[in-house]
């Protein structure tokens, strides 16, 4: 059985190849596909979190990953990122129709996949300004398409600074560094509108959010929905799902995906708590 | 399997480069190696010195001869290195080209312009675009200096040491040693020996220098040693800036380096002393490097500042104590410092802060990064005297590791002779963590840029208290000197 580290080489040689030939172009229509992937934590036996999942997003859905706590949504989210701390025992990761689990995360953050992590670090001295424009400038090089200049980025950036209700103040600092978890939220949304990309991961980014962070990181959701850009969101409860309609709602117990169906699910698990489905995970 | 191949990527990043290794071919004018009465002498008169100078050396001389018989080298900083041959280095060596002092920049060799140029120093034409003012010493002899035209027009002397006892013996007789006295220590004493050249700088009265004065050292000729001295004296109620960067080619033997640095800030002045220290570090096998052995210190008098802030990146040792002696009432003393050490680089450094005067304030922030091999110590001392009501100080020491065979170290002084005193020490140690290099690097960064800019940022506060270009320099001086540290 093949064990590939998340987010490694696999084999020195693959990672050029890979650089080198994957270039997904730009079309409508490209998937992402979660095939029977099997994730382990790195250097720990018996550690299995992800038990066989199956997924597929399309273009321009909205899927909402649902679960208990420990049922393995973090991991995917950040497997599909390609975080080094995991591996992966079988099944494979494509977009576009390629595999891309063999590439580093900054690759797939190259090419549009974004995460907006449940716990952003705290980096000490670099300011968000600096910081976004760096992975901006990041993503230009990697596509060959010239930077944008300061003026425009600062425009930008205090345009959406104002849009997600970040303190200006605030975005003078150190990132995330002292922001409460309600601002660092915010944040993550503030990165997701300047870095447009194809495919946004939300992992549990309403936890500690009041109503009304709810809403703006909703409408910045919202806003961004369209025929180009697929989401998929992870969260433990329903009630972001009020303000974000989901095409797809996949309930995600012990590793397996249990359940999926539309809107109508999130309102079942609201109604009935994850208990109901626990027998499945536990004999599927 | 895959763990495996992660490591075998790392060793091929391994090879780190030096970008200022090159060796300049010049004719050099060496004198014989070894040290001894005849060598000062020889020295004193190749630089055509008045007997009182060649007198103050003689008496350093003696001095050091007990010191070495004595007891040697000082061996308390947290440094190991093989013991150093005093009678195997060259003590004199200059380009034979400027023997005969150049009269202007084209009398200067070709090849050491062309030298320079590579070292991004900005003579002639570049000096004047970038505003600064230059002094640039290769080798220990002073070969250039930018602007003192324009200088002397407000009073302020920026000439190589050589031309200062020359030209103002009265200046140089009057502080020469007054701030670190022929007799401080081991490398203090051999540099006021055998010293060959360095920078002299004096604003007059109520003077605000209009621009940045830059001395660039560079050491090219193999088994010298290179002995500067640096003299600044800033007069009652101006401002000087200085900035100085160190470079030395690639070399598998280990090369010494003394320098000697005084300021003298009269009453309600300020200096502002800046170092880029990028001597040649040694192979990452730990081959070669400079040996870095300088006394750095200054006095401030009544309401006067003196500020370092030095980023060191270079030398396989580098033994280094940049301190200031609050003497003047509301005196303010600081010490801004990034240190880094990668492969098998040693560094022992820190600052003494000793306050006099009442009113007195210092403030110290130590930074040091170790990587690879690296040791890396902060030492530092602050010396509260009874005299002293009211003395402030602010202590923090932030220590980041890379890697799991680095060391890094604290070893404060504190010693508190007056009870109105109030003293401060932070201290901290960290590592790049995963979580940090993952967020970076989901956002599009690569693995090396992700530790670069948490390293920078990290470094960030004493970074912003460089002189704008200088800032970009020792950023992208960190980048380059972490390279194989981490991947």
């Amino acid at each position: 059985m093949p064990r590939f580290l998340a987010g490694a080489l696999a084999h020195s040689t693959s990672h050029k190849t890979l650089d080198q030939t994957f270039r997904p172009v730009a079309r409508k229509n490209k998937m992402l596909e979660i095939k029977n992937l099997r994730v382990s934590v790195l250097d720990i036996d018996d550690s299995e979190i992800l038990k066989g999942i199956n997924l597929t997003v399309k273009t321009g859905e909205v899927h909402a990953i649902m679960g208990p706590n420990g049922s393995g949504k973090s991991t995917l989210a950040n497997v599909m990122m390609g975080r080094p701390d995991y591996v992966i025992n079988e099944g494979d990761i494509l977009y576009d129709g390629e595999s891309i689990i063999n590439l580093l995360p900054e690759k797939r953050a190259h090419f549009g996949m974004f995460l907006a992590f449940q716990y952003p670090a705290e980096i000490p001295g670099v300011r968000p300004w600096q910081f976004l424009k760096a992975a901006l400038d990041a993503k230009a090089d990697s596509r060959g398409e010239e930077k944008m200049s300061v003026r425009d980025f600062s425009k930008l950036f205090d345009e959406k600074v104002a849009a997600v209700g970040i303190d200006p103040q605030l975005v003078k600092r150190s990132l995330n560094e002292g922001f409460s978890g309600g601002e660092k939220k915010r944040n993550e949304m503030l990165q997701l509108e300047v870095l447009k990309p194809e495919l946004a991961i939300l992992d549990e980014t309403d936890s500690g959010l009041d109503v009304d962070a709810l809403r703006i990181v909703a409408q910045g959701v919202n806003s961004m929905r369209s025929p180009d850009r697929s989401f998929i969101i992870v969260t433990h409860y329903q009630r972001l799902l009020n303000y974000i309609k989901p095409d797809v709602v996949h309930i995600l117990v012990k590793g397996r995906i249990v359940k999926t169906g539309g809107p109508e699910l999130a309102l079942e698990v609201e109604k009935d708590g994850y208990k109901q489905y626990a027998s499945v995970g536990a004999s599927a | 399997m895959a763990t495996q191949n992660t490591i075998s990527r790392k060793s091929d990043m391994s090879g780190q480069e030096y970008q200022w290794g090159f060796v300049t071919d010049i004719e050099t004018d060496l004198a014989p190696r070894g040290l001894n009465e005849d060598i000062v002498r020889l020295i004193s008169s190749k630089k055509g010195e008045p007997e009182w100078m060649l007198e103050w050396r003689l008496k350093a001389y003696r001095h050091w001869v007990k010191l070495n018989e004595a007891e040697g080298e000082p061996e308390w900083a947290n440094v190991k290195y093989p013991k150093i041959d005093y009678q195997d280095i060259y003590y004199y060596a200059a380009p034979k080209s400027v023997t005969e002092a150049p009269k202007s920049l084209d009398d200067v060799d070709p090849e050491m312009l062309a030298t320079f140029e590579k070292l991004g120093i900005p003579l002639q034409e570049r000096a004047k675009l970038a505003g600064v003012a230059v002094d640039a010493v290769f080798d220990s002899v002073s070969v250039a200096t930018t602007f003192e035209k324009q200088l002397g027009e407000l009073g302020i002397i920026f000439c190589s040491f050589s031309e200062a006892v020359k030209n103002h013996p009265d200046l140089i007789k009057k502080y020469l040693g007054s701030v670190v006295p022929y007799t401080d220590n081991f490398f203090a004493s051999l540099n006021a020996a055998v010293f060959s050249d360095g920078s002299f700088a004096y604003i007059p009265p109520g003077v605000r220098c209009p621009m940045e004065l830059m001395t660039y050292f560079r050491i090219n000729t193999a088994d010298t040693g290179q002995f500067e001295r640096t003299l600044i004296v800033a007069d009652e109620g101006s401002y000087v800036s200085y900035l100085e960067g160190c470079t030395a080619p690639f070399r598998k033997t280990h090369q010494l380096h003394a320098a000697v640095v005084e300021l003298i800030a009269l009453d309600d002045s300020e200096i502002k002393y800046s170092t880029i220290q990028n001597w040649f570090p040694g192979t990452p096998e730990g081959e070669g490097g400079i040996f870095n052995f300088v006394t750095k210190r200054g006095r401030a008098d009544k309401n006067a500042k003196i500020s370092w802030t030095q980023v060191e990146t270079g030398s396989a040792i580098t033994w280094k104590y940049p301190s200031v002696i609050l003497k003047g009432d509301n005196s303010v003393g600081e010490f801004f410092s990034v240190a880094l050490t990668n492969n098998y680089q040693q560094a022992d450094t820190g600052t003494k802060m000793i306050h006099i005067g009442k009113n007195t304030k210092s403030t110290i922030v130590a930074k040091g990064i170790s990587a690879g091999h690296g040791n890396n110590t902060y030492r530092g001392q602050v010396q509260i005297m009874p005299g002293a009501e009211n003395a402030v100080n602010h202590t923090q020491c932030d220590s980041l590791l890379i890697g799991d065979k680095c060391g890094a170290h604290t070893v404060p002084y504190i010693e508190v002779r007056n009870p109105t005193a109030r003293l401060e020490h932070e201290a901290s140690t960290s590592k790049v963590s995963d979580e940090q290099l993952f967020y970076l690097r989901a956002r599009g960064l690569s693995e090396e840029e992700a530790h670069h800019m948490i390293i920078t940022g990290w470094s960030r506060e004493v970074f912003k208290e460089l002189p704008f270009e200088f800032a970009l320099e020792a950023n992208q001086l960190l980048r380059v000197s972490l390279e194989g540290a981490v991947g």
